[in-house]
């Protein structure tokens, strides 16, 4: 048997470093709370500062004379919502498909889809943003919509978890009743897969949020971007603006996230874990 | 469970109604494949086709297509900066992989034996995932400031010179791939976690039964018996490694004044992802960035079947 205190000095060898990298993880939120309530002469003041300051409501007001914050969180609250919903319905019903019926050409075409999952992005970023340019979709939101609705990698983790999650004697019973094809789409599997469901869906959502690279390229007019390109255009030239403004905007930009991921970190969590250890 | 009604039935039954035949069976499950199947093949099996296409041609995006044959690629073989922005990627993505999953793996041990807080230590590791890029680049970019950083602040304090972090071609690649790392590390120890679960408990007990200490089981049990779970990690940090370009773009776009995809001082922080976009959007240079693309895309195929390899011989 081991001693109180032992086990007393076993656990303060377990817990310190696991409080040392909670803190390394949390310190550049932080850092961004402590620096968007400062002006941008005290942020480049030396020591840096560590409490916070008095500027912050400044920060905001700056902030919001610079960009047009709600005008580009409203563009991306509209493409991060759309694709979510588009997303889980489109790739439900197509999960829902591969996971419970036979039909001619199902391998073939499920055999497409892990090729698509395989071919990187910049592969495809030439010829999209010529067929945009030649529909006229640069420039709106729906350029982002769109293509992002076509999502590989929800209909893999769907059909996964449609298989164990939906059982045949289900289906069987729903179709003795006499339920067509949507009723047990509608009343059958959806109900049995909601957290899987909300899953796919923040995680949809989160990654929308933040994507980058295709809207700094799709969205040609710099008064109607996304957030994250509006954040990137105030940082761009820092050596005259304001730095208490970015971090305040990157601050700010964080803040739906963060509400997201509260509602949902029990299930992100827990799935992302049992996704990769059956992968 | 096998599928019944779809089953054909051996013997030939007369059936009531009519039975139906090939796509008016199935026109239902067809339907409710085809918006996603349809979306793919406009915004995704045609780029990639087109995109193939394209890069054996000249193309500014606004006149007309040049064939050019082979001598895009000839071109990218001799392109010293293609060279340097593969060599950049390549440092950077070693520069955050090794130090992450050794990281990652320490933490998920650790988190493994902790009974108390296990729950709350999860989701604040998880929390650096959960990101905007752009957000904490941004962040980043501050912390490590050559004048006001709190790196800097921390190195002068125990005696050391600053470091112009963002000015200098390891200072840059450092930067970014502390980033990289900061984001990634708790995400992958949840994975490890989740594999070491599943390693029976039996195995451990058998072990100190057999007088092994924490680093021989270790070596000896938990390693080989988390394989499978490191091959997915390493494969996805490999994919998602090398097309990084949120984190040098934002971090970088500041101090360069040639290109906003230009990497910084001397292009050392130019990824190969930053790379296709300067040749194709900064330079409209339609066919020679799908030729890049191209290239990036066989590096990252490379890259992965190499770790596969390595890791599935480890331990053999």
């Amino acid at each position: 048997m081991s001693s109180i205190k032992g086990s007393r000095r076993r656990g303060i060898a377990l817990h310190l470093p696991l409080i040392i990298g909670t803190l390394i993880s949390a310190f550049p939120f932080y850092w961004a709370v402590i620096m968007s309530t400062h002006s941008s002469s005290e942020i480049f003041s030396y020591p840096p500062k560590l409490l916070p300051g008095t500027h912050f409501l400044e920060n905001v007001r700056n902030l919001f004379d610079a960009i047009d914050f709600f005008g580009s969180m409203w563009n991306s609250l509209l493409v991060a919502t759309s694709v979510t919903f588009l997303v889980l319905l489109f790739d439900s019903l197509a999960a829902f498909v591969f996971a419970k019926f036979e039909f001619p050409g199902k391998n073939v075409l499920f055999g497409l889809l892990m090729v698509i999952f395989m071919v990187p992005a910049q592969l495809s970023v030439i010829p999209q943003f010529v067929v945009m340019a030649k529909i006229g979709w640069i420039g709106s939101m729906t350029a982002l919509i769109v293509p992002a609705a076509a999502n590989a990698f929800g209909i893999f983790w769907m059909r996964q978890y449609m298989k164990t999650a939906i059982h045949d004697e289900l289906l069987d019973a729903s179709r003795l009743d006499g339920a067509n094809f949507l009723r047990q789409y509608w009343h059958v599997a959806l109900p049995v897969v909601r957290p899987g469901l909300a899953f796919l869906g923040i995680f949809t959502f989160m990654g929308q949020w933040n994507d980058f690279a295709w809207p700094l390229i799709a969205l040609t007019n710099p008064n109607n971007v996304t957030l994250q390109v509006a954040l990137s255009q105030l940082n761009g030239t820092h050596g005259t603006t304001d730095y208490g403004i970015v971090m305040t905007g990157a601050l700010l930009a964080l803040i739906p996230l963060l509400i997201v991921f509260a509602i949902g970190a029990k299930q992100i969590i827990g799935d992302l874990a049992k996704g990769a250890v059956r992968g | 469970m096998a599928v019944l009604e779809h089953t054909p039935p051996a013997v030939a039954q007369p059936s009531p109604t009519q039975p139906k035949k090939g796509w008016r069976k199935y026109w239902h499950l067809y339907a409710a494949i085809s918006p996603f199947y349809l979306i793919f093949l406009g915004f995704g099996l045609f780029p990639v086709g087109f995109s193939f296409y394209l890069s054996f041609h000249r193309w500014d995006g606004l006149g007309s297509m040049e064939w050019a044959g082979l001598s895009q690629y000839q071109y990218l073989l001799s392109d010293s900066d293609f060279w340097n922005s593969i060599g950049n990627t390549l440092i950077i993505w070693a520069l955050a992989t090794f130090p992450m999953i050794l990281l990652a793996m320490v933490t998920a041990v650790m988190l493994n034996s902790a009974v108390r807080l296990k729950g709350l230590y999860r989701v604040a590791y998880f929390l650096p995932n959960v990101t905007s890029v752009v957000a904490i680049a941004i962040v980043f970019g501050s912390i490590f400031s050559t004048n006001a950083g709190m790196v800097n602040a921390v190195l002068n304090a125990v005696g050391i010179d600053q470091v112009a972090w963002l000015n200098t071609p390891w200072g840059i690649k450092i930067t970014i791939a502390a980033l990289m790392t900061w984001q990634w590390t708790g995400y992958n120890a949840i994975i490890f976690l989740a594999g070491l679960q599943t390693i029976p408990s039996e195995l451990y007990e058998a072990a100190r039964v057999d007088g092994a200490g924490p680093i021989q089981t270790f070596f000896r049990i938990t390693l080989p018996l988390l394989r499978p779970t490191l091959l997915f990690v390493l494969v996805v940090s490999t994919v998602t490694g090398l097309q990084s370009f949120s984190e040098p773009q934002v971090l970088l776009q500041t101090s360069s004044n040639d290109s906003t995809f230009a990497g910084g001082p001397g292009h050392s922080g130019q990824t190969m992802v930053l790379y296709f976009f300067q040749q194709t959007f900064d330079n409209n240079d339609f066919g020679y960035g799908a030729a890049v693309a191209w290239g990036i895309f066989l590096v990252v195929v490379l890259f992965s079947i190499i770790n596969w390899r390595l890791v599935q011989r480890r331990g053999e």
